[in-house]
C-alpha cells in the first residue's frame, strides 16, 4: 500500500489519515451486533427452506417438529398471520412491469430453492434448528427455467405460470428519441458499409455473485406494549421502518429500528427481508421476544444474489481508432422476485456502458427475466461494474482489432479535461474529471512501457509464462440522489440525507447522521468534519446513526451517497450552528454579528483580543441567562441535503497479470490504481475502501461464481464451492489518487465505496485476455479458472467451461465438490427432511 | 448453522480414549476439528459421542526410532512444516504440509486428523505414500502398523476400524533425499485440484531413487510407479524427466468436478509431476 497521507489539507482534520474510533469495539467484538442481543424470554426462530426450485406445496407435516424439545410452535404459509402479505419492490422500472406476489412465507408455490416453506419458534436457537428438521414437506415438481436466454424464448418454461410470461420489463434508453445522440442503429450500417468502418458484436456474461459479507443477517423484535423495538443487521434502518408499517399494517409510529453495528452490507444488507418480516409477524403473535439469526448457509443461499447478465454488445468505429456508436442489449436476471431494488439495478448501469467515451449515439435495452433462482438485487457497485466490465473490454476488443494500442484508443475517445462539464451520449452531465492526469500517473507508476516490453519479450521467447496488461479507465455515478431525478425514474424513495449537531452545555458534541454504517467508518469521518468545523477536539465528538428514535430522518447508506450526500448535510449543519452561535457570541460580546469572526472553535469581535469559545456559547445558550431578545435557547441544528446531481469518481487501474500457460494458473503480478473521488476527509479510511472493493473485484474476475445444478439447486452453497479469496490471494496493491473536486456538492467529495470494486474485474480479465492473446484467445467467461485458461489456450477460442448452466455438457457444470461427495448434494441448512 | 447434540468425551491418555471410543457405535474422534466441525454444523455428519483429542498430550510430537522418525498424530501441521527431525528426514512432508490451506489451519490442523479424514484433495496423504510411511493403529487387541498404500482405502475411507485409533505416523528416513510438492488451488484455502509429491535421492547427476505420489487423480493418493522405474538411474535433466512425467496419470483415475475435468487433471498431474521432480533434483 502506498503510504498517502496528505497531511493538512483544509484544517486540522480535515485530510487526515485518523485511524478509526470505532475500529477497537468492532474488532474485539464487544459490541453491539443484532445476534448479542439477549433479551428475557426471547424466542429463537429456524426457517425451514424449500428444497425444490419450483413446485407446488402438496403438504407440510409440522406434527414431528411440534413435539420437538423446547419448541413453542411452528407454523406454515397459511398459519402464520400476516405472511401472506407481498414484500415490496420499490422501483417499479415500467408502468407496466410485472412482479409475482412475494410473501414472506410461501403460499402453496415455491419458485426457488431456499424460499422458506415454515417457521419453528422454539426457547434455544438449538432447539428450533432441530425442530425444523423435523418438518415434512412434500413438493409436487413443476419444471423450472434458469437460463435467461431460454426463459425469452417462445414457449419456454414460466418461472411463475400465473404472470403468463418471463419478462418483468422492459427498459429502453436511446440517444435519439432523448435528444443527446444520433440513432445507433443508423450509424451502426453506415460504418458497416464503410471501408474505414469497424463493427465488433460480443455477447458477455456477468456472472450471478454473493455479497458474502461477513456478519450473517440476523433481526431481533421486541414487542412492548403497542411497540416494537427492531433491531436488524440492515443497511437501512429507515427503509426497515416504513416497509415493516406498510406491510403488516402497524402504524409507522409503533415502530423503532435499529441497526446496531453492522458488519458489512455491499448491498446485500440493502434489502427489506422476508426473515425480517416473520421475525416481527412471530413477535407480535406470541407477544414475546424474538430472534432469527441466519446460518452462512443460509445466507449464501437466500440473502439476495448479484450481478447475473447477459450482455449483447454492437460497438462501432472507424480503423482510426474513433468510437463511434454503441448499442447495448442485456437480459438481466431477476431471479425469483423483485426484491427493493431488483429492477434497477440494471437500470443504473443504463448511463455508465458509455462511460467515459464521446461516442455519437447510443441505445441501452435491459429485458428483465425471472427465473426460478433467488433473486437478485443491489451488489457493491449495482449495474455499473457490469457496465464497466461490459465497456473496458469492448475498447480492449476493439483496439486489437484495429491494430492500436488500447491506452492510445481510450485517449482518442475520452473527455478531454477541459471539456467539462460534459453532457453525454446518454445524458448524464459529468461536472468534473481529468482522466488524463489519473492515466498519467498510472502509467508513471506501472512502468507500462517496462511491461509491454518485458511482455513482448515473453511472446518472442515462447515462455510458458506469459504476461498480460489489462486496462480500466472507469468513472462510475454515485452520490445517490437528486430526489426529482429518482422521482423521474419512478424509485419509491428520495435521496436527500440529513444531519443534526447537538451541542451538549459541558461542550462535548453529538453528531446524528441519517447515513446508517455498516463498517465504513462514518464516526470517525464525520467526528473529523465537525471537529473541523466547529473547531472542537476529534475526540469531544460523538457520532449517532442507525436507530429511528435517535435519527428519525435519514435515507441511509448505499451507493457511495454517505459523504458526497450527508457529509454535505452535515457540513450544512455545523454553518447553522456556527450562525445560532455568532448571535449568542455578539449579544454576550456586546458586539453587531456583522464584526463576529470565527475560526478554530472561537467567536472574536473583529479587531479586538475578546472572544468565547464555541463549548461556553454551547453552556450559555443552554442557561438561557443572557440570550438576545426572542432566541431560542441552544444552539443545536439540523440539516438536508438533497444533491443536484450525481458525483462521478474515475480513475485508471492498471494490471498485469502472469499466466501460466501450461497449467492455466494466474498470478496477479502488478495492480496500480490512481482514483480520482474528489476531495478526501480520511485517506487512511479511503485506502481501505480501495482495497476492499479492489479484492470485491478482482474476485469476480477470477473466483466468485454462484452456479446452479439442471433442477435449480444452488451448488456453491457453502465457502468450500463459493471461493471468496483471502489475503494471500491477492496482490500488492499500489494505489494513489488525483483530485478534481466534484463542483455539484460544497465539499468536492465524490464517494469511493464502489470505485474500487467497479474499476478491477476488467482490469483483471482484460490483462489474461492480453496474455492469451498470441493463442487466439478473444475473450474468457469469468471467473477466470484455471481450468477455463487452459481450455482457452487448448482450444484457442473463448472457454464456456463452467460457470454457467446454460453450457451443461461439458466437463464441470453441475459438479459439486469433493467434500460434498458425501451424498449431500449442498449445504443448506434448516431444510425440510 | 448449529450442530445435533452430542455428548463429548476429552480423555487425557490413549487408553482413556479408546475406551470412549469403545463406550458406543456412532463416535467420532475430534482432532483438529478443521474438516469435523464444518460437517457437524452441515449437520453431514451427527455423531451421538465426540471423543476429543486435544488433551492426550502423548500424540503429540515428533521422535527419532533409528530408522524412521515417528510423528504422533495430533501434531499440527504447522510443528510439522518446523520439526527439526521432519526437516532432515522427510523434508517432502515438512515441503507438503507448508501448502496445506493457510496458517490459521496449520495451527488447528493435525497430520493424524488429516490422514483419517482421507479426503483425495488433501495433500498430505501423497506425501506420506511417497515416502513409504505407515500408520500406527491402536484398538481394543493392541497396536498394529498399516503401510500407507494399504491404509487409504477408498473416498473418505482408511483402514482404521470402529474402536480404534490412528496414534502414530512412521515416515522411514528419507536424509538426504530432495523435495518438493507442486499442486493448483483456486485459492490458498481451497483444495488441491492437483498435487504432486516427489523426493529425490541425486548422485552425481543421476537419479539414484525417486518417489512420486499423486493428490487428487482419484479416490486415494496414488504413485506414479511408472514415472519413477523411468527415471531411477537415468539423468536428472529436463529433458528426462518431462518425458518420463508424461505418464503420470497412467493408471489413475481421476474425478471430475466444478474446478477440473478429467483430461485437465491428466495434464495437470504430468505438469505437476515433472516440475515436482525438477524441484526436488535441484533442492
Amino acid at each position: 500500500m502506498t503510504a498517502v497521507d496528505e497531511g493538512v489539507t483544509a484544517g486540522r482534520e480535515f485530510g487526515k489519515s485518523r485511524r478509526r474510533k470505532e475500529d477497537a469495539r468492532l474488532i474485539t467484538g464487544r459490541t453491539r451486533w443484532t445476534d448479542n442481543i439477549q433479551l428475557p424470554g426471547m424466542l429463537h426462530l429456524a426457517m425451514v427452506r424449500s428444497t425444490v426450485a419450483h413446485g407446488t406445496i402438496a403438504s407440510i407435516d409440522t406434527s414431528a417438529a411440534k413435539g420437538s424439545p423446547g419448541v413453542i410452535r411452528v407454523w406454515t404459509g397459511a398459519e402464520l398471520k400476516g405472511s401472506e402479505v407481498g414484500l415490496p419492490n420499490a422501483w417499479p422500472i415500467t408502468a407496466d412491469q410485472k412482479a409475482p406476489s412475494h410473501p414472506a412465507v410461501a403460499q402453496g408455490r415455491v419458485s426457488f430453492a431456499g424460499e422458506i416453506v415454515a417457521v419453528v419458534a422454539a426457547r434455544t436457537a438449538a432447539a428450533a434448528a432441530d425442530a425444523a428438521r423435523e418438518v415434512i414437506v412434500d413438493y409436487d415438481d413443476l419444471p423450472v427455467v434458469l437460463d435467461m436466454e431460454e426463459a425469452v424464448k417462445d414457449g419456454a418454461v414460466l418461472a411463475h405460470p400465473d404472470l403468463g410470461t418471463n419478462i418483468s420489463a422492459v427498459w429502453t434508453l436511446d440517444s435519439h428519441s432523448g435528444g443527446t445522440g444520433n440513432d445507433v442503429d443508423a450509424e451502426i450500417a453506415a460504418l458497416r458499409a464503410d471501408p474505414n468502418g469497424v463493427v465488433i458484436e460480443r455477447r458477455f456474461r456477468q456472472q450471478r455473485l454473493v455479497p458474502a459479507f461477513m456478519e450473517p443477517r440476523s433481526t431481533v423484535v421486541d414487542p412492548t406494549g403497542e411497540q416494537f423495538v427492531i433491531w436488524s443487521a440492515t443497511q437501512v434502518p429507515h427503509f426497515v421502518r416504513i416497509f415493516m408499517a406498510l406491510v403488516t399494517g402497524t402504524p409507522e409510529s409503533k415502530l423503532r429500528v435499529i441497526a446496531p453495528d453492522v458488519g458489512g452490507g455491499f448491498g446485500g444488507k440493502l434489502q427489506f427481508t422476508p426473515e425480517e418480516v416473520i421475525t416481527f409477524l412471530v413477535a407480535r403473535e406470541l407477544r414475546k421476544p424474538v430472534k432469527y439469526t441466519e446460518s452462512r448457509s443460509e445466507s449464501i443461499l437466500s440473502a439476495h444474489h448479484g450481478r447475473d447478465q447477459v450482455q449483447r454488445l454492437t460497438l462501432a468505429g472507424t480503423k482510426d481508432g474513433k468510437m463511434t456508436a454503441l448499442k447495448v442489449d442485456i437480459l438481466s436476471d431477476m431471479g425469483a422476485y423483485l426484491g427493493l431494488v431488483t429492477s434497477g439495478v440494471p437500470v443504473l448501469g443504463a448511463w455508465m456502458f458509455n462511460s467515459i467515451y464521446k461516442f455519437s449515439s447510443y441505445r441501452f435495452t435491459t429485458t428483465n427475466v425471472f427465473t426460478n433462482k433467488t433473486w437478485t438485487d443491489a451488489y457493491r457497485g449495482a449495474g455499473r461494474p457490469e457496465a464497466t466490465c461490459a465497456i473496458e473490454r469492448l475498447v480492449d476488443t476493439f483496439a486489437h482489432e484495429i491494430g492500436k494500442d488500447p491506452l492510445a484508443v481510450r485517449e482518442q475517445n475520452w473527455i478531454k479535461h477541459e471539456e467539462f462539464p460534459f453532457t453525454t451520449v446518454a445524458g448524464m452531465t459529468y461536472d468534473s474529471g481529468n482522466y488524463e492526469a489519473a492515466t498519467a500517473k498510472a502509467v508513471e507508476m506501472f512502468d507500462y512501457q517496462g511491461l509491454r516490453s518485458e511482455q513482448e519479450r515473453r511472446r518472442a521467447s515462447k515462455d510458458p509464462v506469459q504476461l498480460g496488461i489489462g486496462i480500466s479507465t472507469f468513472t462510475e455515478m454515485c452520490g445517490l440522489a437528486p430526489s426529482r431525478v429518482l422521482g423521474a425514474l419512478s424509485y419509491a424513495a428520495g435521496g436527500w440525507e440529513n444531519a443534526a449537531i447537538r451541542m451538549l452545555p459541558t461542550g462535548k458534541v453529538e453528531v446524528v447522521t441519517g447515513a446508517s454504517a455498516h463498517g465504513q467508518g462514518h464516526e470517525t469521518a464525520w467526528s473529523q468534519i465537525v471537529a473541523d468545523k466547529l473547531g472542537v477536539p476529534f475526540e469531544d465528538v460523538e457520532v449517532l446513526h442507525g436507530d429511528t428514535q435517535i435519527s428519525p430522518r435519514g435515507l441511509d447508506t448505499y451507493g457511495s451517497r454517505s459523504l458526497s450526500v450527508g457529509g454535505v448535510a452535515l457540513v450544512m449543519a455545523a454553518d447553522k450552528v456556527i450562525e445560532k452561535a455568532k448571535l449568542v457570541a455578539a449579544h454576550q460580546l456586546e458586539a453587531s454579528v456583522n464584526d463576529i469572526e470565527f475560526a478554530d472553535g472561537t467567536f472574536t469581535v473583529r479587531g479586538t483580543d475578546k472572544g468565547l469559545a464555541i463549548q461556553a456559547i454551547a453552556f450559555a445558550s443552554l442557561a438561557a441567562h443572557n440570550l438576545p431578545d426572542g432566541m431560542e435557547p441552544g444552539i443545536d441544528a439540523e440539516a438536508t441535503f438533497d444533491p443536484v446531481n450525481f458525483s462521478f469518481p474515475h480513475g485508471t487501474h492498471l494490471c498485469a497479470v502472469e499466466v501460466d500457460t501450461e497449467t492455466g494458473q494466474t498470478k496477479i503480478r502488478k495492480y496500480v490504481c490512481v482514483d480520482d473521488i474528489g476531495t478526501v476527509v480520511n485517506p487512511l479510511i479511503v485506502e481501505g475502501q480501495v482495497h476492499g472493493g479492489l479484492a470485491q473485484g478482482i474476485a469476480q474476475a477470477l473466483y466468485e461464481d454462484a452456479r446452479h445444478d439442471e433442477s435449480g439447486t444452488l451448488t456453491t452453497g457453502s465457502l468450500v464451492e463459493y471461493t471468496i479469496p483471502s489475503a494471500v490471494d491477492l496482490p500488492h496493491f499500489d494505489t494513489d489518487r488525483t483530485v478534481s473536486p466534484a463542483t455539484s456538492n460544497p465539499m468536492g467529495v465524490k464517494g469511493v465505496g464502489e470505485a474500487g470494486t467497479i474499476a478491477s474485474t476488467p482490469a483483471v480479465l482484460n490483462a489474461i485476455v492480453d496474455a492469451l492473446r498470441p493463442f487466439g484467445v478473444d475473450d474468457l467467461d469469468m471467473p477466470a479458472t484455471p481450468v477455463k485458461v487452459w481450455r482457452a489456450i487448448q482450444n484457442g477460442a473463448p472457454s464456456h467451461a463452467g460457470g454457467d448452466h446454460s453450457h451443461v455438457g461439458d466437463h464441470s457444470a453441475g459438479q459439486v465438490h469433493t467434500h460434498d461427495d458425501h451424498g449431500h448434494t449442498h449445504g443448506h441448512d434448516g431444510g425440510a427432511a | 448453522m448449529i450442530p445435533a447434540a452430542f455428548d463429548y468425551e476429552a480423555p487425557t491418555t490413549v487408553d482413556e480414549a479408546l475406551a470412549a471410543l469403545a463406550k458406543g457405535s456412532n463416535v467420532k474422534v475430534l482432532a483438529g476439528g478443521q474438516s469435523l466441525l464444518p460437517m457437524l454444523r452441515l449437520r453431514m455428519a451427527s455423531p451421538s459421542t465426540l471423543v476429543d483429542l486435544n488433551k492426550v498430550a502423548g500424540l503429540r510430537g515428533v521422535r527419532d526410532d533409528g530408522d524412521a522418525i515417528v510423528i504422533g498424530a495430533m501434531t499440527t501441521h504447522d510443528d510439522v512444516t518446523r520439526e527439526p527431525l521432519v526437516l532432515q528426514h522427510a523434508l517432502l512432508l515438512a515441503k507438503t504440509t507448508q501448502t496445506v490451506a493457510d496458517p490459521q489451519v496449520r495451527h488447528r490442523g493435525t497430520l493424524g486428523g488429516s490422514v483419517s479424514h482421507a479426503d483425495p484433495a488433501q495433500d498430505t496423504p501423497a506425501a506420506l505414500l511417497a515416502l513409504d510411511a505407515s500408520m500406527v493403529i491402536a484398538g481394543p487387541n493392541g497396536r498394529r502398523t498399516v503401510p500407507a498404500a494399504a491404509f487409504f482405502k477408498d473416498l473418505f475411507t482408511t483402514d482404521i476400524n470402529e474402536g480404534e485409533l490412528l496414534v502414530e505416523v512412521r515416515v522411514p528416513k528419507h536424509t538426504g533425499w530432495g523435495a518438493a510438492y507442486s499442486n493448483i488451488t483456486r485459492t490458498a484455502q481451497s483444495w488441491s485440484i492437483v498435487g504432486a509429491a516427489a523426493t529425490v535421492q541425486v548422485s552425481g547427476g543421476t537419479i539414484a531413487q525417486v518417489k512420486v505420489a499423486l493428490t487428487n487423480m482419484g479416490l486415494v493418493p496414488i504413485r506414479a510407479k511408472a514415472v519413477e522405474q523411468a527415471l531411477t538411474g537415468g539423468p536428472a535433466t529436463a529433458d528426462a524427466v518431462k518425458a518420463a512425467a508424461a505418464q503420470a496419470a497412467v493408471g489413475t483415475s481421476p474425478m471430475a468436478d466444478s474446478n477440473a475435468d478429467e483430461a485437465y487433471r491428466s495434464h495437470l498431474a504430468q505438469v505437476l509431476t515433472a516440475r515436482a521432480i525438477l524441484a526436488a533434483a535441484g533442492s
